[in-house]
């Protein structure tokens, strides 16, 4: 049993008991952890549940479109001690109280949903230290969540708001308009300048909407006509991360030039918590798995390298990696309710990167995929059969898979850890 | 030469909406036409193209790609010239007399038809399935708005979801074509890009079979057994 969760007056204990009881009874049930569900009927219980539960701790909140998964394990890793975290993925307020709940652990480091990222903050007043990091914005699943301009906006009025009720540490990587955007009002902010291949949703100006001028691509750095401009940078990543008139060289296990900034950033975090910047670097780069993302696998006697990709953006990041070390590649597309129901976003992603490959289109949206392909001129096969599937692929190769998130599920569940 | 214009894909380019212009310049190819495809930036004037494109967009996006186009002030003409012009959900939008904005303002479209889109009820989210003509669109909707006719013609009969008003979608008035169905509707629907096509060229074409086709099918069918309002 987790020790009691400190600071706690009797409505936050009765909320963190029947959360431990849905728990247990959805365990019991067969019907998984229960995390989610357990954290809903603990705010249904105390709607001040998630204050009482970060008050007191050493709080470092994670969020943007890509990477909040992957930033966040790579931040507790640079702290280099032990820290509670929302490891299931539940990053909204629900999973972050069924975390918190769980384990009393003095730091918390929680990947939040960007939606629920200003009610996030407003909740970690009372915490003994404040920090967020914020990767990036871009177009995601528009048919559950705002237009991207919009969740800018929302962010820019919940980012300024509790930065002025409470002292926080604001990592933001400005590179991206929007973020820049979002932290346009808040003093001290930590600006970092990381390496941006997705541009899509940076070519006008979040305040006026006149078109931004990229003025460098290395850092990104930009401006408009308007006067909206990021802040100076105190951390650039190129080659190596320069902070602050140093550099460290980061030396990742993980794969992709998006995961090297996912690690710079999370440097640049732990850096500001008083970890050197030597130390951090060398502990995010003994990452190799975040979440069975990156994993190899084995299924039906083949040999597989897991991807998620979600959105446009992520599908870029990853066609640079998997297009550079060209291995048979599988695209596995869903549209159920968690991935977004609408996979129009397949023509925001550079596909034709691709020309020259076999693309095995994978998921209830392989047809979606099949035509995408077809219309960017790379061949594509459907899977039709997941019996015979694997016998059409090479056996002497690792095979690349680039799934979004309920297709990615089911990769983990029919396949093993090699 | 075929010329396919997408306009201000910077602002009106919320969600796939470039693959439009790739489904008819891809399409026009495989049938042995010469066809380009540019991206007109809100800096540029209107070049000469035989089909236009107007994207979907948020609303500061969508009134300031509106300013830009009444200022351009050539789109009507080049349309009665007999340019084709075919714009989906916030363009749909656009090229009406006025549509709804944040804080419940509205502001002046372009005129080209009499559609008047108002702030709807409720944001409407979801399969979109609209008879034309006794062929079949499917695609996905996302908008707010809820747009009245007033006597202009629409793209066809809605039977799953609400496009313009829950009884009609979009527009359809000589070389004026438009939906709801927002991003890259004509990747769905083959058939409706080759119309375009077949209007643009001014001549019938062959049957381009892809495997379109079969996403076509397979969606009016998932779409189908879906009840009738989302």
């Amino acid at each position: 049993m987790p020790s009691r969760p400190r600071h706690l007056d009797q409505r936050g204990r009765l909320a963190v008991r029947a959360l431990r009881s849905v728990n247990a009874t959805s365990r019991a049930l067969g019907r998984g952890s229960g995390t989610v569900a357990g954290g809903r009927v603990a705010l249904g219980i105390d709607h001040d549940i998630l204050r009482k539960l970060l008050r007191g701790r050493d709080v470092v909140l994670v969020s943007g479109t890509n990477g909040k998964t992957t930033t966040t394990a790579l931040v507790r890793a640079a702290l280099g001690v032990n820290s509670a975290s929302n490891i299931t993925g539940a990053n909204m307020a629900a999973g972050i109280v069924a975390a918190l709940a769980n384990d009393n652990t003095a730091t918390c480091v929680l990947e939040v949903d960007e939606p629920w990222l200003p009610t996030v903050m407003d909740a970690a007043a009372d915490a003994a230290s404040r920090s967020v990091v914020l990767l990036n914005l871009s177009r995601d699943q528009l048919d559950r969540a705002s237009e991207v301009r919009q969740l800018a906006q929302r962010w820019q009025t919940g980012i300024t708001k509790a930065t002025q009720s409470a002292s926080w540490r604001v990592i933001a990587n400005v590179a991206d308009p929007l973020i820049a955007y979002a932290v346009r009002d808040v003093s001290n902010v930590i600006a970092c300048a990381m390496p941006m291949t997705w541009r899509s949703d940076a070519v006008s100006c979040p305040v006026c909407t006149r078109p931004l001028v990229f003025t460098s691509d290395t850092p990104p750095m930009w401006t408009c006509t308007c006067g909206f401009a990021p802040p100076t940078p105190a951390a650039v990543f190129g080659d190596t991360l320069h902070v602050e008139g140093r550099s460290v060289p980061l030396q990742m296990s993980l794969p992709g030039r998006f995961n090297e900034s996912n690690a710079a950033m999370a440097v640049v975090a732990a850096h500001a918590l008083d970890v050197s910047l030597a130390d951090a670097a060398d502990r995010v780069s003994r990452v190799t798995s975040v979440a069975g993302r990156f994993d190899v696998r084995r299924w039906g006697e083949r040999t597989f390298r897991l991807l998620l990709a979600k959105n446009p953006a992520g599908v870029e990041a990853l066609i640079e990696t998997v297009a550079a070390e060209g291995r048979p590649l599988v695209v596995s597309i869903n549209a159920n309710l968690a991935d977004g129901r609408d996979p129009s976003w397949l023509y925001d992603a550079p596909f034709q990167r691709l020309q020259g490959a076999t693309v095995w289109c994978d998921g209830s949206r392989a047809l979606d995929l099949a035509t995408r392909l077809d219309y960017a001129g790379v061949a594509a096969q459907l899977v039709t059969d997941d019996a015979t599937f694997p016998h059409c692929l090479p056996d002497d190769a690792v095979i690349d898979v680039i799934a979004n998130y309920t297709a990615f599920a089911q990769w983990l569940k029919k396949s093993v850890p090699c | 030469m075929l010329r396919i214009a997408v306009i201000y894909p910077e602002l009106l380019g919320t969600y796939g909406d470039g693959g439009n212009g790739l489904v008819l310049r891809e399409r026009a190819l495989r049938r042995g036409f010469e066809a380009t495809l540019v991206s007109v930036s809100i800096e540029e004037s209107l070049p000469d193209a035989e089909i236009y494109l107007l994207g979907g967009g948020e609303d500061g996006p969508q009134r300031r790609a509106t300013d830009a186009l009444r200022t351009d002030g050539t789109l009507a003409q080049r349309l009665d010239d007999g340019a084709t012009l075919f714009a989906v959900c916030a363009g749909l939008q656009i090229i009406g007399q006025s549509f709804a904005v944040e804080g419940g303002d509205t502001y002046p479209g372009l005129g080209l038809t009499a559609l008047e889109t108002v702030r709807g009820a409720s944001r409407r989210v979801g399969e979109l399935l609209v008879d034309v003509d006794g062929n079949d669109l499917v695609g996905f909707e996302n908008h707010g708005g809820h747009t009245i006719s007033h006597g202009a013609n629409p793209l066809g009969v809605v039977r799953r979801g609400y496009g313009n008003d829950g009884e009609v979608d979009g527009i359809h008035e000589g070389g004026l074509l438009g939906t709801y169905a927002h991003g890259p509707v004509l990747a769905m629907n083959p058939w409706l890009a080759d119309r375009l096509l077949a209007r643009a060229l001014g001549r019938e074409l062959e049957p381009l079979a892809t495997v379109a086709d079969r996403l076509h099918t397979e969606r009016v069918r998932v779409v189908r057994q879906m009840s009738r309002v989302p």
